[in-house]
């Protein structure tokens, strides 16, 4: 298990150009590639005090690299400058770097490790963060995703997710694999395998729950499992199918689609099992709810309209309104953190793709450039879309950020799908 | 269990807490204040605990599903590695399944010649509307149920692999749920039938054409004890 390697395809698109169509004007701008600005940053090797350690430098290299968002300055033969030393600023200014991070890893008497940095932007020549982290080691390289979030915090306004972590189903030799992993790959785990298929995983909102639908009864059944022992419990087995589970802000309900009464509806339950509190009404099939960050609304798939569009209610289920109108098939809708952005996946003549709409606008893009995207599920920024689509006839994953700039891809051997990126 | 959480968020609180000492090392003339990141415990204090659960060390406990009737698969769950704890995830027995019926062993169901081992009926393109041509084998199994009293049905849809997989969930169980009411209308009792859906999830046909996407649309017709 710890062996799997990622492969990962960095598809840089540079972007000109913002969110060009509103709802009214029916019409989607797809993205079409440019020219990026990146920042130039440097970042020095972290001076090492004691034996086998680790360079943290590797890994916040790494994940700004991955970004697309900056321009790693090779540091080679500038030294080692240690994270309290005076900075030559002009001398990395020249390299063409407009900052610089600068840290130490030390060896602590009772085995913790110290892992200090600090970040300079050497136009101004001014210091920008500095930070010290004890810890075991063994979250050094939490550590050094945490550096690598506050330098993009820094630079670009706008918090990293490389700290995050998601949660996927990999299909492989016949097994479906329910895997948490970091946002990088690294350290993935299975926290449920089974022969038969599991779908739909979601966080809770403290990252300690996973709610998901597994057919090992013969038919979808929601559960929750603690991620912390392992321990699970089916918290929707009504008679027919109970799927499409979301999680409620607080964490202590869950909506779930639920045919119990003969027709896919939307219905409540507590995140600990009961009953159920049914929501959406009719005769149409309603499914995929997800709650508003707030907590006043939750976002649905309903074919109502006679094609499948997303819509949205309160935890009343009453002031129902439509929410998408461009096209004949909106679905698995997802919001941001922030409540800006809904992400839900649009049919285009054949091809299924990612879009976002900028919720106080309608405007709403395309932003995916791949033809069976699945199941968005936005980063704890808020800016960036993780998504499970084919390529080559293979599940792989992918993220775009929410203004369709920058586009990665994460792929290994077997069938990846249904991604939830964790709160 | 609260031990656990309370472990790992301490665990998390102290891994990314930030420090404001370096600020009082900083000895450079241009050196502004290390920022007080107040925010930063609370930030991370909310990952960490899963974090701390994912980065620690090694062992995992398993714990498989209690027996139940009929016999379930092996999933395993394993708590993420850090946590010790040990644990059997328990569930309730679905009473549907727990009821095994003698009819279900009737040699006619898997008599090729005879309409009851014809089990599936194929469905159009975004279409839940029972063709023609699958009457009389909706009406010999309504017959058949009626006539066995113990016997539980299950009806199973499926969709093709297009689109949202939840979705498709639904768009399964209308498809199962037209056969349900075709039933019911035979004068087959509700408490024999369970309509469900398995969405995309077990297609017959690997394919990602037509071909293969019309033997996906489909309702099963399953007997429990078979």
């Amino acid at each position: 298990m710890n062996s799997i390697i990622w492969r990962l395809f960095w598809l840089v698109l540079g972007l000109s150009g913002g969110l060009a169509a509103s709802a009214e004007a029916t019409m989607t701008i797809e993205i079409i590639g440019g020219a990026a600005h990146r920042i130039p940053v440097a970042i020095a090797p972290f001076v090492a005090v004691g034996d086998k350690l680790s360079d943290p430098a590797e890994v916040v290299q790494a994940d700004l690299q991955r970004s697309g968002l900056f321009n790693l300055i090779a540091p080679n033969g500038l030294g080692q400058p240690g994270e309290a030393q005076p900075v030559a600023h002009a001398k990395w200014r020249a390299r063409g770097a407009d900052a610089l991070v600068v840290g130490q890893v030390k060896s602590l008497a009772d085995g913790r490790l110290d892992i200090r940095f600090r970040l300079y932007d050497v136009v101004r020549q001014l210091p920008l963060a500095g930070y010290s982290y004890v810890v075991p080691p063994a979250h050094a390289r939490a550590v050094a995703h945490k550096i690598a979030d506050l330098v993009h915090e820094k630079l670009t306004g706008e918090a990293g997710t490389f700290s995050g972590r998601i949660a996927y189903i990999l299909k492989r030799n016949g097994w479906y694999e329910l895997q948490v992993a970091d946002a990088d790959g690294e350290n993935a785990f299975i926290v449920t395998r089974s022969p038969e298929p599991l779908i739909s995983p979601v966080w809770s909102p403290d990252g300690g729950r996973l709610a998901y639908v597994s057919f090992e009864r013969k038919k979808p059944v929601v559960y929750v499992q603690s991620l912390a022992d392992g321990r699970r419990k089916a918290v929707a087995n009504f008679r027919g199918s109970n799927y499409s589970p979301a999680w409620s802000p607080d964490g202590r309900k869950l909506a779930v689609a639920l045919s119990k009464d003969d027709i896919s509806l939307i219905y409540l339950i507590d995140a600990g099992g009961g009953d159920a509190v049914r929501l959406s009404q009719g005769n149409a099939l309603d499914t995929e709810p997800v709650f508003s960050a707030d907590g006043k609304w939750i976002y649905f798939t309903s074919d109502r309209g006679g094609s499948p569009q997303i819509y949205r209610m309160n935890t009343a289920g009453s002031e129902v309104r439509r929410v998408t109108y461009d096209g004949a098939y909106n679905v698995s809708p997802a919001l941001s953190a922030d409540g800006k952005y809904l992400a839900f996946i649009h049919r285009d003549g054949g091809s299924f793709r990612v879009a976002a709409m900028e919720l106080a606008t309608g405007q709403t893009q395309v932003l995916s450039d791949t033809h069976f995207d699945e199941s968005p599920s936005f980063a704890a920024n808020g800016r960036t879309i993780l998504y499970a689509t084919l390529v080559k006839g293979r599940g792989v994953l992918a993220t775009v950020s929410v203004n369709g700039r920058v586009k990665q891809r994460l792929s290994l051997s077997g069938d990846l799908r249904e991604p939830s990126w964790a709160p | 269990m609260n031990k656990g959480l309370f472990l790992m968020a301490l665990v998390g609180g102290l891994m990314l807490s930030g420090c404001a000492e370096l600020a009082k090392m900083a000895g450079q003339s241009t050196a502004a204040p290390i920022e007080e990141r107040t925010d930063a415990a609370a930030a991370t204090g909310q990952d960490g605990a899963a974090k701390a659960a994912a980065a620690a060390a090694t062992g995992r406990d398993g714990a498989g599903l209690a027996a139940q009737t009929p016999p379930a698969p092996q999933v395993e769950t394993h708590a993420l590695p850090g946590i010790s704890a040990q644990g059997k995830a328990l569930d309730g027995v679905n009473p549907m399944l727990a009821t095994t019926a003698k009819a279900a062993a009737d040699p006619r169901l898997k008599d090729p010649a005879h309409t009851l081992s014809k089990r599936v009926i194929y469905f159009d393109f975004d279409s839940s509307a029972i063709r023609e041509e699958y009457r009389e084998l909706i009406e010999t199994h309504a017959a058949f149920i009626k006539a066995n009293k113990g016997l539980q049905v299950i009806l199973q849809g499926h969709t093709d692999e297009r689109g949202s997989r939840d979705y498709n969930l639904a768009l399964g169980q209308r498809r199962a749920e037209s056969v349900r009411q075709a039933m019911a209308l035979l004068g087959v009792p509700d408490e024999q039938m369970e309509a469900v859906s398995l969405g995309e999830e077990k297609p017959v046909q690997e394919g990602h054409d037509e071909a293969a996407w019309q033997q996906n649309r489909r309702t099963e017709i399953h007997y429990q004890g078979e």
